[in-house]
């Protein structure tokens, strides 16, 4: 018992890299533009099966592709900004949420076309493969997944407190009004930052079709993890969201095992209700002060 | 003019009445009572997000928990089929209603933005549960419900069968209809319209915002979960992805934006509309994936090209229109005094529309 509730708590962590590179998107879209992007869901689908479709046609590996796949993300992102998000000029929070579930829809419809609705997964040496590590075996995939979390988060933290473009991007999440009184161009950046999580997202959907089985309607049970994981880290605060993943996959495999695996996301989202009680902001939200 | 509105509503009431008896093919009469729960849906819906501008999208729980409630009644009671289960669509809407006071305080502690974000979490949390809740909900296999029977004993008469659901749900319209009136007219209205333009504001000014709120939310719950328990009994089979639906959730949302948010006869206008749309759609589309692109489509159009929904909108257009006849009346010479000036100020007030209906 007591080796199988080490293992939940490793393939928790190194699952939760997975979902905190998903949801950092969400929570800096978030913080720098004040909307939510109920689309990222159906984008990460997208994402996985764009790697899925490189490796069917031209056996290009999974990790290798997403040097194709999220530049094309980055960039899908960008028209989806500026096509759909920027319009919005009232009510944005609001709006953005039915706006990106409209895109979100009309994704899944041509997923739904193109793929049909069977589930698939992606294949790889890596994800079949596994290694004896203490008491149990471990697939590479998972390890790898984390490696390349590990690396793209590494890189965005760079990028946010090491670039000038980190600059204007915090600048803008702090304010925005400050900001562009400033010279910062923050259309450019929210349209930037748009992309960067939507690339992400491409990176997040390659590792989790390794490692689940999906079809276009895993959309909805993606983005309903990632919401809650990003509500329970607090809006906007990128550490929140990267505690949050990690606590709710250790938490979900946890339970898995020493309750049932049907109770597993359940409890997490119990346990959410119950911060929210205590504090309404999550973790490490700022409390929401009056506008103006 | 008053007179004028009140001979139009009464027509519109008979309208709706006379409608089935008109047309009484199975077809038309289902499309016209899908239309009909979602237009009290959307109207129920709109008393609290629409007045407080706090867009709720998990609706669906109060759906789903009226349609399981009710079956749930139907299977431990014995109740058979017939008119007995409409007399308990009540009930059901006052259990939603109840699990809509825990619900509305947690969530409604915190201010706009995030509370959007937990009304979808608490959805998910309540699909979930009537996933794995098996004792009570029966899991993925679902509950079903006794065989509606017509007035003459018939089992699925079909001309007929469409007929009492489709009293019902006007019934619920009504009764949709008569609360947001009288909300949209009375102090308490008042007090939900100014937390939706300045929440702090609205506190200083000394409306009690928070039991406001959930007072407006427990409302919307108890008739959105009348109009699950009669779309329950209808499709006579439900399942927690159908009776939790997270399309539900923001099929309401997109018909109150669409017909214009915070008036009362915008939802019902957008629901009308869109849901008689939607199952012409789903007739003749076949396939999900054309149905989906369809629908997503429509939404971004209708939310970038109409954001403020169509009431609203031709109530300004009315209001242009009028000025500049009185400019025109001023041109050849009739005497006008205080004239309003044309667009001065719109953008400013956009919120803030003058005419309620």
């Amino acid at each position: 018992m007591f080796g199988l509730i080490v293992e939940a708590i490793v393939l928790g962590i190194l699952t939760g890299g997975v979902y905190a590179l998903m949801a950092s998107g969400l929570t800096l879209v978030f913080g720098v533009m004040d909307i939510i992007n109920v689309g990222q869901g159906a984008l990460v689908i997208l994402g996985a099966y764009l790697s899925y479709y490189l490796e069917q046609q031209f056996h290009i590996d999974l990790f290798l592709g997403l040097l194709i796949t999220m530049p094309l993300m980055f960039g899908l992102g960008l028209l989806i900004e500026f096509l759909f998000i920027r319009p919005i000029k009232r009510d944005r929070t609001m709006l953005s949420i039915l706006v990106t579930f409209g895109v979100a829809l009309i994704i899944e419809g041509t997923l739904n076309l193109i793929f049909t609705a069977n589930n698939v997964k992606l294949q790889a040496w890596y994800i079949t493969a596994s290694f004896q590590v203490g008491g149990f075996y471990l697939p590479y995939i998972y390890v790898f997944s984390f490696l390349l979390a590990v690396v793209l988060l590494g890189g965005l933290y760079l990028l946010l407190y090491r670039t000038k473009f980190g600059f204007s991007l915090r600048a803008s999440m702090q304010n925005r009004t400050s900001a562009e009184l400033i010279g910062i161009n923050v259309e450019r950046v929210s349209a930037i930052t748009f992309g960067i999580g939507i690339g992400l997202a491409a990176a997040g959907g390659m590792a989790y079709g390794a490692t689940n089985a999906f079809n276009a309607g895993s959309a909805y049970d993606l983005i309903s993890r990632l919401l809650a994981i990003i509500i329970f880290g607090g809006m906007g605060s990128l550490q929140g969201a990267l505690i949050a993943s990690v606590g709710m996959l250790v938490i979900e495999d946890v339970t898995a095992v020493v309750w049932s695996p049907v109770w597993a996301s359940t409890v997490f989202f119990i346990l959410l209700v119950v911060i929210l009680l205590v504090r309404p902001q999550g973790l490490f939200g700022k409390a929401e002060a009056r506008k103006q | 003019m008053r007179m004028f509105k009140a001979v139009g509503l009464l027509a519109l009431l008979a309208i709706a009445i006379a409608f089935p008896l008109v047309f009484p093919n199975p077809a038309v009469t289902t499309i016209a009572l899908f239309a009909l729960m979602f237009a009290a849906a959307a109207s129920g819906w709109n008393i609290f997000s629409g007045y407080t501008g706090y867009i709720a999208l998990g609706h669906a729980v109060y759906f789903g928990l009226g349609a399981y409630a009710l079956a749930i009644m139907c299977q431990d009671w014995h109740i058979p089929g017939g008119y007995l289960p409409f007399l308990l669509v009540p009930v059901a809407g006052l259990v939603a209603a109840a699990f809509a006071i825990p619900l509305g305080w947690i969530s409604l502690r915190v201010r706009r933005h995030t509370f959007v974000v937990i009304t979808i979490a608490v959805f998910f949390i309540f699909q979930l549960l009537a996933f794995n809740l098996t004792q009570i909900t029966n899991g993925s296999i679902g509950l079903g419900f006794p065989i509606p029977i017509d007035w003459f004993g018939n089992v699925n008469n079909f001309p007929f069968y469409n007929f009492p659901f489709y009293y019902v749900t006007l019934a619920i319209l009504l009764l949709a209809i008569a609360i947001s009136w009288w909300v949209r007219n009375s102090k308490y209205g008042l007090g939900l319209l100014a937390i939706r333009d300045d929440e702090d504001r609205a506190l200083g000014l000394g409306v009690k915002t928070g039991p406001s709120k959930l007072a407006a939310f427990v409302i919307s719950a108890f008739i959105v979960g009348m109009v699950g328990a009669t779309w329950a009994y209808y499709v006579e089979a439900i399942y927690p992805d159908t009776a939790f639906d997270a399309l539900f959730d923001v099929a309401i949302a997109l018909m109150a934006f669409l017909g214009g948010l915070g008036t009362i006869s915008g939802p019902i206008l957008g629901a009308l509309l869109l849901e008689s749309t939607q199952q012409y759609f789903a007739l003749q589309l076949v396939s999900p994936g054309y149905y989906l692109i369809a629908y997503g489509a429509l939404f971004l159009v209708v939310m970038l090209l109409l954001p403020r929904g169509i009431i609203p909108t031709l109530n300004e257009r009315w209001a242009k229109f009028k000025v500049t006849r009185l400019q025109r009346q001023q041109d050849s010479g009739a005497i006008v005094t205080a004239l309003p000036t044309p667009g001065d100020g719109a953008e400013n007030v956009d919120r803030k529309e003058e005419i309620n209906l």
